[in-house]
């Protein structure tokens, strides 16, 4: 029988198959944030039930963590409270924990790859819908709610359905200044925010081949924007020698013995996707959202489609350019903008901030513009310091912030106003996602570093 | 009992008639810092339903007392984005036991059957035909008849059927979830962990 990737991986942790219901799924590592965490720990206390296996579950702080001045005491006593919780509950039942402070503190999806506890071939959950950034090193990966948070911490399982299978294959290469981030863009905005719901994607092809494991992550990344399970990516030398000697990564014999499996982990010739996409490299511009989805975005230099031009109800694409404050047949370059925020799960890593320095460099921030640079973890803020990103930043009048989810998602202090665009390298572009009233412009690291330094829309291959 | 049963549910029903309402919508994340799954409800459609300075917006329909009732009916794409199950919490909170749809998202859907509010998958004809009839009549009444997975509009008759698989059928029907079962298969999950290096 040939199998996908996506098979192989999957068949081999059923623990058990319930006849016209879900799969018993083991689960090999499980993550956990403050967040969606405290109410599975009160299930479990409820039921007077143990974590079954704390060692397989990761815990650390990063929704409500502020971004500056993060070794006084967090000012809002909610998330405070909230971040208590997750200490207390890692502690009482044996969890490690990175908090707020810890040297390994990080966005959960960013560190989880730094520390080699993401690994090819394994299945983990977050409750998180982008922990499908994992699968970036082959692995599933997938958001789950808390009430699952709460069997996986009980039992180590979750129950669910096979999902379908789909292949997005884009072959070719990528153009100038067209970075992962673009890729994911352009196929969302091809598949829409449901186009993809039901299936878990894999993502082949020379375009993925040549991207490097950040590229990766931020590809797999926004898979659930176009309502997929998750994504994923056949691991090859470059996952190997990524995760190779990293803490949580197997070693010697065990290390050898790894990678008898991983080298197995890849799709078989001829195996059958219910679903497959095919797109050329080549056809891929810098990309940015106009509207409030994912799936509202367009090559920078073309104009917001007509609503005719578009499937679904018309009011709610007429509602969406009502908020964004924008008018179809406009053109998106020179658009004036007031925020820019690099960093997030989806482009929090270090080479994002290579390519937000490698623009800014020499130039100055615009007046008219707010930048917060927000490195994903301490690992990458001290990559930023050590490979002299920082003196680049500081002299184009930029300031770096401390590690945290910070404004994808406006839980913690930085949110955008009311009104005020913001060029974001995060993931979701909702009405008020940024904070209530604020309007969200999706974009690469390249395209912010375009509109910080600029103060409006542009094009970054104006600039390189 | 996990949560409360489901079995039959005949209500009038709030319209949504908004495609790809996502579950920042159904509630922002700025109100997810509880600890405990307690006053969701008051933040359902926070953005949507309140002004900045808190008070009501009177066109939100949920501040529109011509309309009331267990079941939401919402449009195309309801509940994509994030995993949190606060957004369904918040809907179970408000009130609602039922969410009706023409394609929902994977996380949300899941949520929803996890803590007992069924989602309900109709075409896009039968939900047209919904926000139609409570257009007309907002004291319209509409019974969810999980045992028989149909769906129908009491005055006209005009009915159609929906999907659970039956596994989570027999769940909701008896206010099970899926811990009971695992707990049940404890000693499985051990055999296949003590396989499963770390």
């Amino acid at each position: 029988m040939k199998k996908t990737l996506f098979d192989k991986v999957w068949d081999s942790h059923v623990v058990r198959k319930i006849e016209n219901g879900p799969d018993v799924l083991f689960i090999d590592r499980h993550m956990v944030h403050e967040v969606t965490s405290p109410v599975a720990f009160l299930g479990l206390k409820n039921r007077a039930l143990p974590v079954l296996y704390p060692a397989r579950t990761f815990a650390t702080a990063d929704h409500n963590t502020p971004t500056v001045n993060q070794h006084l005491p967090v000012a809002d006593p909610l998330s405070r409270n909230q971040l208590k919780a997750l200490e207390r509950n890692a502690n009482e039942y044996g969890i490690s924990y990175w908090g707020l402070g810890h040297q390994k503190n990080g966005i959960v999806h960013v560190v989880g790859p730094e520390y080699g506890i993401t690994q090819p071939g394994a299945t983990i959950v977050c409750g998180d819908s982008h922990t499908s950034t994992h699968g970036a090193f082959g692995a599933i990966a997938f958001g789950i709610g808390t009430s699952e948070v709460e069997m996986v911490l009980a039992t180590q399982c979750i129950m669910q359905p096979k999902p379908k299978k789909m292949r997005i294959v884009i072959n070719g290469s990528l153009k100038k200044g067209v970075t992962p981030k673009d890729v994911a863009l352009f196929i969302i905005s091809k598949l829409t925010t449901s186009g993809a719901t039901g299936y878990f994607v894999e993502y082949a092809g020379e375009v993925f081949e040549q991207l490097s494991m950040e590229g990766r992550m931020t590809v797999c990344n926004l898979s659930i924007e176009m309502g997929a399970r998750g994504g994923m990516i056949a691991p090859d030398q470059k996952t190997f020698e990524y995760i190779k000697d990293r803490e949580f990564t197997p070693q010697g014999a065990a290390w050898d013995k790894a990678m008898a499996y991983w080298n197995t982990l890849y799709t078989d010739q001829g195996a059958a996707f219910d679903k497959e996409y095919l797109f050329e490299g080549a056809d891929i511009d810098p990309m940015i959202t106009f509207g409030t989805n994912p799936g509202m975005g367009i090559s920078i230099t073309k104009a917001i489609p007509k609503a005719s031009e578009i499937e679904g109800a018309q009011s709610t694409y007429e509602k969406s350019l009502t908020y964004m404050g924008y008018k179809e047949g406009e053109k998106m370059e020179g658009k004036p903008i007031d925020y820019v925020f690099i960093g997030s799960c989806t482009n929090g890593r270090i080479e994002d901030f290579r390519a937000f320095a490698s623009i800014v460099k020499g130039h100055k921030r615009a007046e008219n513009v707010t930048a917060w640079l927000v490195p994903g973890s301490h690992k990458v803020l001290n990559a930023i310091k050590e490979e002299g990103l920082l003196e680049i930043l500081e002299e184009a009048e930029f300031k770096l912030r401390e590690p945290g989810c910070s404004a994808c998602l406006a839980m913690n202090d930085d949110k955008i106003p009311a009104g005020k665009y913001a060029v974001s390298t995060s993931n979701r572009n909702f009405e008020g996602r940024q904070g209530p009233g604020a309007r969200t412009l999706l974009a690469s690291p390249l395209v912010a570093a375009a509109a910080a330094i600029t103060g409006k829309i542009t094009d970054p291959r104006t600039l390189i | 009992m996990a949560y409360d049963s489901f079995n039959k549910l005949t209500s009038t029903a709030v319209p949504l008639p908004i495609e790809n309402i996502d579950t920042d919508q159904i509630i922002p994340a700025r109100f997810l810092k509880a600890t405990e799954r307690k006053g969701f409800g008051d933040n359902l459609f926070r953005d949507w339903r309140f002004n900045q300075d808190d008070t009501p917006k009177q066109d939100f329909v949920l501040n529109n007392p011509t309309y009331s009732g267990k079941i939401l009916i919402g449009g195309r794409n309801f509940g994509s984005g994030s995993s949190r199950e606060h957004a369904a919490w918040a809907i179970y909170d408000y009130g609602f036991r039922c969410v009706v749809s023409s394609f929902f998202a994977d996380i949300f859907r899941n949520n929803c059957l996890n803590i007992g509010v069924l989602p309900v998958q109709v075409s896009p004809a039968f939900l047209a035909e919904i926000f139609e009839a409570i257009e007309n009549d907002p004291t319209t009444s509409i019974t969810v008849d999980l045992t028989s997975q149909k769906i129908q509009l009491d005055k006209s008759g005009s009915a159609e059927s929906f999907e659970i698989n039956s596994y989570k059928k027999e769940n909701m029907l008896n206010g099970y979830d899926d811990i009971d079962y695992l707990n049940n298969i404890k000693s499985e999950i051990e055999d296949f962990a003590s396989k499963t290096p770390l």
